[in-house]
């Protein structure tokens, strides 16, 4: 762990536009935060089984349940939608110039 | 009506007898919320006409012979819960003008159990946060002392509650997000087990953590509101199908024969004296009153926050990637490309708080860092729970502070981000263990603001941790 995160490349993987100044900002404060959790490479954890859960849980199924395409939810769900076109999202054009 | 003070179960026996109405009790909290946050910002929206409906509804079934622990009581809600029809803004700019298509779990137990929704509590933004002062909305204020912090995230809740503009309210918990406000402003905050409330209908922050819980004037009431909102959901797969006990009838008998376990790790120099005074004040009275107190050891304490700090930035990258400006939410105008349309929609929707954990998680999860991050921080957090395993091998409970200082002043953690992790010392291992926590009033400092005892228990042992918590309410005066 001897390099240190790259705030303007990770913020391009999760898709965060950043200000200069935000760039800058959050550089400097996440390279503490690192530093901060590298102790964890402290200790010794060969045989050690990872945690993923709050519980041991194991596979938990339901049958699959169908709602009816005329039910009041879908007005519901597409009224929160930026931009709509009848029963449909609409996005702005996606195809790029090449 | 003075709702100041007025605890769930006086309020609900009020009901019964007719003393007043939901209506007229309902009115009063909309009253006091009217009269009272324009000084104190606990509360986002307030749908008065929504909760004058549900609470005429209520006198009409109590009328007809129904009778709930919750028919016809007002509880404020925390903003990431959806509540159908209702606002669920999580306290961001991205959810500005998002109505909620369904009810939670939480809120349709709630609803079915004849409770009124009393209004949205401003919260950090998707409760990423200690201090409430993340929101992008308003920063709530503690109700001993208008210029400090309420805690976070589930700020908003607390102070309601504290503040009289509240009976009761739900919060949630990733980190300590009950447990820490509830310290803050006098008030009780449970932290259920892992698996023990449903968290459908509740934004997601980290999904292996978070947990809704209440948080109340009492540890009677917070007992009341547990027995509505656990049990398992087939809507969410991690609720566990374990029989919900009767929570209320594990208050009684005190704490004779308690084994008390103090966590020497949570005992040590840099916690505030006066907070260290009042858990001490509460560990003597509990002796006193004849339970035993017996040192255990949690040697990996110290990796806690560590661990949190990737486990829970890991998977709020996760789930905050649906936010894309796609089907809901914020979206950017005349992006230049798809790439431009996610980008620019987060980045204009997110605050800087969550657009660091966002960061901080996608680096610990990426090519190259996973195992020295990620990978290594699950092994760890399976040392913290072998702890926890272990501790109560030799104690029922273990008694700890929540904060190792009281709240502190508007604006003093905000320029240094770790500085403010480090605040949740104290209640992020349980979280990671995936135990109960319940977080009641011990005290207060010199300068009369509150001091908040935390009690642990093991995973489902929310009874014994009701039980304790009761008992200390009634030996220490707070």
């Amino acid at each position: 762990m001897k390099d240190t995160i790259n705030v303007a490349y990770v913020a391009e993987l999760a898709r965060i536009e950043l200000t200069p100044e935000e760039q800058q900002l959050f550089q400097r404060q996440l390279e503490t935060v690192v530093r901060y959790v590298e102790k964890i490479g402290r200790l010794e954890l060969s045989g050690i089984e990872p945690t993923q859960h709050g519980q041991n849980l194991v596979n938990v199924f339901r049958e699959d349940q169908t709602v009816a395409a005329e039910s009041e939810a879908r007005e519901l769900f597409l009224a929160n939608a930026p931009e709509r076109n009848g029963y449909e999202f609409r996005l702005p054009k996606i195809v790029e110039e090449a | 009506m003075d709702v100041a003070g007025l605890t769930l179960c006086a309020a609900v026996e009020g009901l019964r007898k007719k003393t007043y109405s939901s209506v007229e009790l309902t009115r009063a909290v909309l009253d006091a919320i009217r009269e009272k946050d324009g000084a104190l910002h606990a509360y986002l929206s307030v749908d008065e006409e929504g909760a004058l409906r549900q609470a005429a509804a209520a006198d009409a079934a109590r009328a007809a012979g129904h009778d709930t622990d919750l028919l016809g009581i007002p509880v404020a809600i925390k903003d990431l819960i959806n509540v159908e029809g209702q606002p669920c803004t999580c306290a961001s700019n991205m959810m500005q003008g998002y109505v909620a298509p369904y009810d939670a779990t939480v809120a349709a137990r709630l609803r079915a159990a004849g409770a009124v929704f009393a209004g949205r509590t401003n919260m950090d933004e998707f409760a990423m946060g200690s201090s409430s002062e993340t929101s992008a909305f308003k920063v709530t204020r503690n109700p001993h002392d208008l210029e400090r912090v309420p805690g976070g995230s589930s700020g908003g809740s607390a102070a309601a509650v504290a503040g009289g503009e509240a009976i009761a309210a739900l919060g949630s918990d990733t980190g300590g997000s009950i447990r820490q406000p509830a310290a803050f402003c006098g008030c009780v905050g449970l932290k259920p087990s892992y698996g023990r409330v449903s968290r459908y209908g509740v934004t997601a922050y980290a999904s292996s953590l978070d947990q809704v819980g209440p948080m109340t004037r009492t540890v009677e009431d917070a007992a009341v509101l547990l027995q509505t909102l656990a049990g398992v959901d087939p809507h969410d797969g991690t609720t566990l199908d374990t029989p919900v006990p009767d929570y209320r009838a594990a208050l009684v008998g005190g704490v004779r024969g308690l084994r008390i376990g103090l966590p020497k790790e949570y005992f040590v120099d840099g916690t505030d004296p006066e907070v260290m005074a009042c858990v001490r004040r509460a560990v003597d009275a509990c002796a006193t009153a004849g339970a035993e107190i017996v040192e255990v050891s949690l040697p990996h304490t110290e990796y806690a926050v560590a661990v949190y700090c990737i486990v829970g930035t890991a998977e709020a990258s996760a789930n905050l990637a649906r936010f894309d400006g796609v089907r809901y939410g914020h979206r950017t105008s005349r992006p230049a490309s798809v790439f431009d349309l996610y980008a620019r929609s987060r980045a204009e929707g997110f605050g800087q708080e969550v657009k660091r954990r966002i960061i901080l998680g996608t680096y610990v999860l990426s090519s190259g860092y996973y195992d020295a991050y990620y990978g290594r921080a699950q092994k760890v957090r399976t040392l913290i729970r072998r702890d926890f395993t272990e501790a109560f091998e030799r104690c029922d409970v273990l008694f700890t502070p929540v904060a190792p200082t009281p709240a502190y002043r508007i604006g003093e953690r905000c320029e240094d981000p770790l500085t403010m992790y480090l605040g949740d010392t104290f209640t992020v291992p349980a979280s990671l263990a995936g135990i109960c926590g319940l977080s009641v009033p011990c005290g207060r400092t010199a300068a009369g603001l509150p001091v908040g005892l935390q009690i642990l228990g093991p995973a489902f042992g929310e009874s014994v941790v009701l039980r304790a918590g009761q008992a200390v309410e009634q030996e220490v005066r707070a």
